[in-house]
């Protein structure tokens, strides 16, 4: 229900804000080239994302992210109906054996969860069944035991028969102001207050949460390493495992797509490997090798490995034979048109294998610190989810998404560095 | 004897289906220094496989090539090679892909520097010496590719349908230039096309080739590629001979592309 509303404010903001951005904000741009095009299918120069629409939509998730968790950052107005606090009152009929009939009041006291509050006292009032008083946390139910002071009480043969005037039986609910009535199988009533339409900070902390959090984390650290040292432990087994896989991988694929022998030897090997995900890896590294350091390099140099060897072979393999067959022409020897000729031309490949190879290894690495780990940033959302602490989990879920966004940024910048060539044959 | 010559050349692929393919029956050829040949023929008739051997990147399955005296036993840089396109080193500047047969022996660098200087105020690319050739269009790509192979300075030049990807004004451009390297530097030259008028103006000789098997069919000696130094290539165009002798060559090679599809008409 909730989920629908969330995706009915989304989809209302995606519409809005392109026909207000579209119609209001672009009529003042002139038209240029692309905006003449009537044909975009297939053509890439025609579609470009458009940074408007970029923009709002990340303002749209952290809107709604703070709509739905009551975040201070926004105006109260824009705030979801949160959970009922206050207090509230219902009546109930108890009925006793001999078919004699008495109302009584139940005030309850609903309170955020991190405040402590007694129970009111209430006047007992007459008859034999007496009001009652009860506190309840926000967004949790409470058994209330509304006999426990009466005159005739449930082990006496007394039931509830009647909330708020409205018949009642074991397993059947009554809706009250801001909450609900069940009586449960044993007769006793069991009031959950409104829970609203906001999420449990338990379960989704607002974003101003999750940002105090993050300060916190890089102080104080987080299980005896500090964040920085997380994420470093983690970047370090991956860089680690890359160079390690690269160093080995790349030979192996230059020596596969150069000699039938080593081609024969190894393409079992590769390529049954390659389709097997690391992460199968994982129960086996760990059995041989335990939950250590050289685990670990271990697990992300099997990634990287089979991804660098056949890019390299696939470089090596896919030199255009009128370059090789030029150079020999030229004059050049073997060795010259290996080092001139076949190992720059399949550069431009070993960097698209060594952009999978850390992508790869990135979610490897947190793979394998979520099943054991001392320090790691899988280490440190797996702990903390344990423990309930849900911003810590977000904190560590977006970190570890930038930084592999980072990841990939960074190798296409020394791509276009380091092999400008590439595409361009 | 100076000069290449081919003698009984024959060569026969053999299919991984079992069957074979005859390229060349029986080629012979002799070549003097500084002769310009061009090669025609219609598709399948062998002239790359028989430029690929001259080359010495295929070996024949019969017969010998020499070359100024001694048997061709593999490439070597006395015969160069110019391809219609893609050999051109895209991680090497202009001045380092026309620099690389000096670089691979060893060249002392003030002398190679000399060389490729001069070689692009040849071919006209003096301004683009330091650009990465993906920059440059298709004919200044087949400029540098022309440089290169002069820069190590061979006896023969080989070259597979050179100007075949350039269109058709930058493709005469082309052909003048090919002229005027060939009369300044005095190579022998090789060239094979699939266009009659270029074969007719870049060629003394001219080599009509006959397809299944693949051999000579035709040979002339012709006066436009003398004519075509440093003049006019449209103003060669209309010279008495030229018009009969493309249209003599052209129901030719129309002919047997007639015969190639009436065989596998009743093949089929």
């Amino acid at each position: 229900m909730t989920g629908l509303f969330v995706l009915a404010i989304y989809v209302g903001i995606f519409v809005a804000s392109f026909f207000i951005i579209t119609k209001v904000v672009n009529r003042a741009v002139s038209r240029d080239y692309t905006s003449l095009k009537t044909v975009t299918f297939g053509d890439e120069s025609a579609v470009r994302p458009n940074r408007w629409a970029g923009i709002i939509s990340i303002l749209t998730l952290f809107l709604i992210w703070g709509m739905f968790t009551g975040s201070n950052l926004l105006p109260k107005f824009l705030h979801a109906p949160g959970a009922f606090v206050g207090d509230v009152e219902f009546t109930y009929t108890a009925e006793a054996e001999d078919g004699s009939r008495d109302d009584a009041t139940v005030t309850v006291v609903v309170h955020p969860r991190e405040e402590t509050v007694d129970a009111p006292e209430v006047d007992p009032g007459d008859g034999f069944a007496k009001n009652d008083s009860a506190k309840i946390a926000q967004w949790r139910t409470g058994l209330i035991r509304v006999d426990s002071n009466d005159d005739i009480k449930k082990s006496d043969g007394a039931k509830v028969v009647a909330i708020n005037g409205t018949p009642i039986s074991p397993g059947v609910t009554v809706e009250v102001e801001n909450g609900a009535v069940t009586l449960s199988d044993k007769g006793t009533p069991n009031f959950a207050p409104e829970r609203g339409w906001q999420m449990e900070p338990l379960y989704l902390p607002p974003p101003e949460d999750v940002a105090s959090r993050t300060v916190k984390v890089l102080s104080e650290g987080f299980r005896g390493f500090t964040l920085i040292e997380h994420l470093g432990y983690s970047l370090f087994r991956v860089v680690a495992g890359f160079i390690v896989g690269a160093l080995v991988g790349i030979p192996l694929g230059y020596a596969m797509g150069l000699s039938n022998w080593f081609r024969g030897w190894f393409d079992p090997i590769v390529e049954f490997m390659r389709p097997v995900p690391p992460l199968a890896l994982i129960p086996l590294i760990i059995i041989w090798f335990g939950i250590g350091e050289s685990g670990k390099i271990i697990l992300l140099f099997l990634a990287a490995l089979w991804i660098m060897a056949i890019a390299a072979r696939s470089g090596v393999s896919g030199v255009n034979i009128s370059k090789v067959h030029a150079a020999y022409s030229l004059g050049a020897s073997k060795w010259q048109i290996m080092r001139y000729v076949i190992v720059p031309n399949s550069l431009p490949e070993i960097f698209t294998g060594a952009r999978v190879a850390m992508g790869v290894c990135w979610g490897t690495v947190v793979a394998a610190e979520l099943v054991a780990a001392e320090q790691g940033a899988g280490m440190m959302i797996m702990v903390a989810s344990r423990f309930q602490n849900t911003d810590i989990v977000i904190l560590g879920i977006i970190l570890i998404g930038v930084i592999g966004f980072g990841i990939d940024m960074l190798m296409r910048w020394a791509e276009r560095l380091l092999v400008p060539w590439k595409g361009k044959s | 004897m100076s000069g290449l010559s081919i003698q009984n050349l024959s060569m026969r692929f053999e299919l991984p289906n079992g069957g074979a393919v005859q390229a060349l029956e029986d080629v012979s050829l002799d070549l003097k220094q500084g002769e310009l040949m061009s090669v025609l023929g219609p598709s399948g008739c062998g002239k790359t496989t028989l430029l690929n051997i001259a080359a010495g990147f295929l070996a024949p399955t019969s017969g010998q090539l020499t070359m100024n005296g001694h048997v061709i036993t593999g490439p070597d840089a006395e015969r160069g090679m110019v391809f219609q396109k893609g050999a051109l080193f895209e991680w090497m500047s202009v001045r380092e892909n026309v620099g690389f047969g000096p670089s691979m022996k060893g060249t002392p660098a003030a002398e190679k520097r000399e060389t490729v200087d001069h070689l692009l105020n040849v071919v006209g690319l003096q301004d683009f010496k330091e650009k990465a050739v993906y920059e440059l269009s298709g004919g200044m790509q087949q400029r540098v590719a022309l440089a290169r192979c002069l820069a190590n300075d061979p006896d023969v030049i080989l070259m597979d349908e050179p100007l075949g990807a350039l269109d058709a004004l930058t493709r005469e451009k082309m052909q003048s230039l090919v002229l005027k390297l060939w009369k300044e530097t005095g190579k022998t030259i090789i060239l094979i096309t699939h266009s009659v008028e270029e074969a007719l103006l870049l060629g003394e000789r001219l080599i009509v080739m006959a397809p299944r098997p693949g051999r000579i069919h035709t040979e002339y000696n012709l006066p436009f590629a003398e004519l075509g130094v440093g003049a006019d290539l449209r103003e060669v165009k209309k010279h008495p001979d030229f018009g009969p002798k493309r249209d003599e060559i052209l129901s030719m090679i129309w002919d047997m592309e007639e015969e190639i599809m009436g065989r596998t008409e009743e093949q089929s």
